[in-house]
């Protein structure tokens, strides 16, 4: 049994001064996983009778802003154990829920979500990982990079292709074949175990797919993506909070020259700025998660707005409290140093702002043609005659 | 007109589906441009994208109250407006069935 989210919130503010440490160490303290699904950060939203404490969509976005208000890296724990559960919750088999949800909400198992490959980034349908038939198991052959957690997860969701067709399978990160390697030193999320995966010929039974080949790609990565994009806009609110409130408390204390910083018109409107953004970002994550709740269809196109918003919110308000801490924001072990980091990397993750872009105009049109009844746009459905 | 991709069945002569093949169809024009033939196949057409894909279900599952479920992810229930309505008259009955039991 998972915990509520008075435990959560106590668990983040008792960690929250290791979380420096945890980036310059490049890694998560091995018991910190176990200790983040005891206070109910992992896969919140799983029903109860698979160890989830059935957290509503707002709920899991409150969890996600306080961790990414906290460490980048354990946001991105909680985004992958949920990209994963949320995945395998819905087009899962039975027999795949029943094993790996409980264990993925208690934190016993580490997830991974591996679909980006050198030459397959932005298009996912362009992945030639190949899943093939081998007597009565599958082996599965790719190169697979940038995997959060890739360097410590138990079991990896993979996206290839079977018989030509987007497919989705769970590898067990035990299984021959299989080689991790850890990436070291890159920008941002430096203590979130990212590694390159090689895979080579790995055996895994036929019973490891998730849903039939044809919806690897479309439904099963879909929907680990819409998930992760929700967990990270909301994790960016919470960096963007974090970053704000620093730089708000380093203004009101700091005198220079006798001038308090927060007297200093430019740094005020740097503050007024960072409000506006942050306050919207937010907004559009409640809106995201209210959608989310009633099942409406644009729930998808409302997270990915609420991503493509907070994740350029994350990168400005945290670059305005770099400036306006000054040196002190460009020492190392900076807090909002580390935060304009990381933010630098979750405007790519799970969409990058280009991406986004293309699906919001998607809805846009729909919205248009759904409402311009009349006018230009307008698509009449002619009758049910075949032309 | 587009190249439509008709499936053997003719959905015109078909049982009545309590208009969910229109339905559908005007949902589909929303985000395709214009409405498809009710036996198009708007995915070997290549006019609906993976995102959209994934959206499509969550409108079946709002718009007729039901869960698509795993073994139901078969593209020939959702290929076609005629084929999504065969599939909304079918787990409808199940539901009917199982709701008599």
């Amino acid at each position: 049994m998972t915990g509520r989210p008075a435990d959560a919130a106590v668990f983040l503010e008792a960690v929250r001064a290791g979380a420096t440490g945890w980036d310059g160490a490049r890694q998560l303290p091995a018991e910190l996983i176990r200790e983040a699904g005891r206070a109910g950060l992992l896969a919140a939203d799983l029903p109860h009778h698979y160890g989830g404490a059935g957290a509503s969509a707002s709920d899991v976005g409150e969890l996600s802003a306080r961790t990414g208000g906290v460490c980048s890296s354990l946001r991105a724990l909680v985004t992958v154990q949920g990209m994963v559960a949320a995945a395998v919750l819905r087009w899962g088999t039975a027999g795949q829920r029943e094993t790996w949800l409980p264990r993925f909400a208690s934190g016993e198992a580490v997830a991974a979500f591996a679909a980006t490959e050198p030459d397959a980034g932005s298009e996912l349908a362009a992945v030639r990982t190949r899943i093939e038939p081998a007597g009565s198991q599958l082996r599965v052959t790719g190169r697979k990079v940038w995997v959060s957690f890739g360097e410590i997860a138990d079991v990896v969701l993979v996206l290839g292709r079977l018989d030509g067709a987007p497919a989705a399978v769970l590898v067990e990160t035990g299984r021959p074949g299989l080689r991790r390697r850890p990436v070291r030193d890159q920008l941002g999320l430096r203590a979130a175990h990212i590694a390159h995966l090689d895979l080579d010929a790995v055996p895994v039974p036929r019973g490891n797919l998730v849903a039939a080949p044809g919806f690897g790609l479309s439904h099963v990565a879909g929907t680990a993506l819409d998930h992760g994009r929700y967990t990270v806009a909301w994790g960016c609110v919470g960096l963007a909070a974090a970053c704000h409130r620093l730089a708000t408390g380093h203004a009101l204390a700091r005198v220079q020259g006798g001038v308090r910083l927060s007297d200093h018109q430019l740094v005020r409107a740097l503050l007024a700025r960072s409000f506006v953004d942050l306050t919207a970002a937010e907004q559009l994550c409640r809106r995201a998660a209210a959608l989310r709740t009633a099942g409406d269809p644009e729930f998808l196109a409302a997270t990915v707005t609420a991503k493509y918003a907070a994740a350029r919110t994350a990168d400005s308000v945290s670059r305005d409290a770099v400036r306006i801490h000054g040196s002190a924001g460009c020492d190392a072990g900076s807090v909002v140093g580390r935060f304009l980091r990381d933010a630098a990397v979750m405007q790519i993750i799970e969409g990058a702002p280009e991406v986004n872009e293309m699906h919001i105009a998607d809805h846009v049109i729909r919205e248009h043609r759904r409402t311009a009844g009349g006018h230009p746009g307008h698509v009449p459905v002619p009758s049910g005659a075949v032309p | 007109m587009h190249n439509a991709i008709m499936t053997s069945r003719a959905p015109a002569a078909g049982p009545p589906d309590d208009g969910v093949t229109d339905e559908v169809r005007s949902y589909l024009a929303e985000a395709l441009g214009d409405a498809p033939g009710p036996g198009e196949d708007y995915f070997a057409t290549g006019r609906v994208n993976s995102l959209f894909a994934l959206q499509l279900i969550v409108f079946v599952e709002a718009r007729f109250g039901l869960v698509v479920e795993p073994e139901d992810l078969d593209l020939a229930h959702f290929r076609t407006a005629t084929a999504i309505a065969s599939f909304v008259a079918a787990k409808r009955a199940a539901t009917d069935a199982a709701g008599r039991r």
